[in-house]
């Protein structure tokens, strides 16, 4: 196997060993279109990233998180419903960003940006995904109980002493990471797929939370094996053929007949 | 409010005021919440009964007044629903963990204490309304509260479960000797098995024993003659309950009857 397809693989599997806890959350908590959202900032984060002259990865952390920030802050004041803000805020992102690009003159692939370039992971990039993707699992372990206790319900979730505010942050942030480090697999419009897809697809098989936080891993584990043979075999677009397969594994797991589901 | 009280207070609040916006939805008001003692929280709708459990719980801040709670306190919470997404794969096994981290066999005891030892394996989104009710009270049973606070904890169960459940909390109440608060809209049932009763409409209408508080005027005013003579044609009724097979069993609560009791609250 030349040395750029077992880059891809591994950079792969890391993410979207990543994606499948914290896509459950996204899933649970009905965060598809945050999450969107926050994607769609990415490319801001790359041209600041250029402008501020720091590392691309860190500047679209920092980018996400503060729109996820802003985000929470002008939900409270509810001038306008969630979904309109975050329709507003998506697509104003993208297109600042898409702005930026271009006044700064950024010598940048967009196409790799927006769609990813999977078979271009560098070792470089496999230190960003696996230093970061360690870090969000150890935080998840952490924090496992008091994440599930917001979701189940955060008021109940405060009474019985969580933090519920700094629980949600770090959850956000931990979903900005993850954004930053997939957006090289699968690229920024197709990022929530990677979360949301796999997650839906084990929903269908588990009986408990952690049931289905491990089964998305290891779908979106698959998603990627499939995708990379699909691109090898038949020179199609590495991300979206992750995001074609990921889609294939979730069509099947939904034809198997009902069980009782938990 | 200056009755002597046998029990140490676990909560309690001194002239608490809350606005939202120009609402002033809790005027001046002050109680509290005791040991072993089942205190019930009545009032029309909009009255404020929910937000002033929310401030109880530390959902909310009060804008004026203090409200004291004893060092430590830990409450077990019910809430009045608890819409969990249907994405959110769930046992009832597992959601009891999230509350305490306990043994299987803790989780049976506790589930057979409330009646409902068969569900454990069970999925959550499969319960019935009297099933999630008893599951949720089993969960705020875990954390071996000294303060149970239960929001309408009958809604959406039929008369019979709500006896059952009533009965319940005064057995929980006894052999714990936890205190407890719950809110309840309904009258004639809740009365029984209720020490100390709270009336409000945005401030204290009135307090004291459920017999007391009957007999005041500004609860006749509330709940109009009807709901009084209710009350009253209760107290002689239901002492007894059916099992399953439909056979007559005594009804428990009957002998922690409120009014066969000294001086709680």
């Amino acid at each position: 196997m030349p040395d750029f397809l077992i880059f891809a693989l591994l950079g792969g599997l890391g993410v979207a060993t990543v994606a499948g806890p914290l896509g459950s959350f996204v899933v649970w908590r009905r965060m598809a279109y945050f999450g969107d959202t926050l994607a769609h900032s990415a490319l801001l984060g790359v041209s600041i990233g250029f402008l501020l002259d720091i590392n691309l990865n860190l500047a679209v952390i920092i980018c996400c998180v503060g729109l996820a920030v802003s985000l929470v802050t002008l939900q409270r004041q509810r001038m306008v419903a969630t979904d309109t803000l975050l329709g507003i805020m998506a697509h104003s992102a993208l297109s600042l960003g898409l702005v930026a690009v271009a006044l700064l003159e950024i010598r940048v692939d967009l196409m790799s940006y927006l769609f990813g370039d999977l078979l271009a992971v560098s070792p470089q990039d496999l230190f960003w995904i696996y230093g970061g993707g360690f870090g969000v699992l150890l935080l998840l372990k952490l924090l496992w109980q008091p994440l599930l206790a917001i979701t189940i319900n955060e008021e109940l979730a405060h009474v019985e002493g969580v933090n519920v505010p700094a629980t949600r942050l770090i959850l956000m942030l931990l979903i900005a990471i993850v954004i930053a480090i997939a957006m090289k697999i699968v690229g920024l419009l197709l990022i929530t797929s990677l979360l949301i897809i796999p997650a839906a697809a084990a929903r269908r098989l588990a009986r408990t939370p952690e049931q289905m936080a491990v089964g998305a891993g290891i779908i979106g584990c698959l998603s990627i094996i499939g995708g990379i043979t699909l691109s090898w075999h038949f020179d199609t677009p590495a991300g979206p053929s992750v995001v074609v397969a990921s889609l294939a594994i979730f069509i099947a797991l939904y034809s198997l007949p009902t069980k009782q589901q938990a | 409010m200056n009755q002597h009280h046998r029990h140490e207070p676990l909560i309690s609040l001194n002239k608490v005021n809350l606005h939202f916006g120009r609402n002033h939805v809790l005027q001046d008001i002050s109680t509290e919440l005791h040991k072993g003692c089942i205190t019930t929280l009545i009032g029309p709708n909009g009255a404020g009964k929910t937000t002033l459990v929310r401030l109880i719980l530390g959902l909310l801040k009060p804008d004026s007044g203090t409200i004291w709670q004893e060092s430590n306190l830990r409450i077990g919470y019910m809430p009045q629903k608890l819409q969990i997404d249907k994405t959110f794969p769930l046992t009832v096994e597992r959601f009891l963990k999230t509350a305490q981290n306990c043994s299987k066999a803790q989780m049976k005891a506790v589930l057979s204490d409330v009646g409902a030892s068969l569900l454990l394996e069970q999925s959550i989104h499969h319960l019935s309304g009297g099933e999630m009710q008893r599951v949720l009270l089993a969960r705020a049973l875990l954390r071996d509260p000294h303060l149970l606070v239960l929001d309408e904890p009958v809604q959406g169960v039929d008369i019979n479960g709500q006896l059952e459940l009533y009965n319940l909390i005064s057995r929980i109440r006894d052999e714990r000797g936890c205190g407890v608060l719950m809110i309840s809209h309904d009258l004639h049932l809740v009365m029984a098995s209720t020490d100390h009763v709270v009336c409000i409409n945005h401030h204290v209408c009135c307090s004291g024993h459920p017999e007391h508080v009957t007999n005041d005027p500004s609860f006749t005013e509330l709940f109009g003659i009807k709901g009084s003579e209710q009350l009253a044609v209760y107290s002689h009724h239901h002492n007894h309950n059916h099992d399953e097979q439909g056979s007559a069993i005594p009804d428990p609560a009957s002998d922690h009857n409120p009014r066969n009791k000294k001086g709680c609250c």
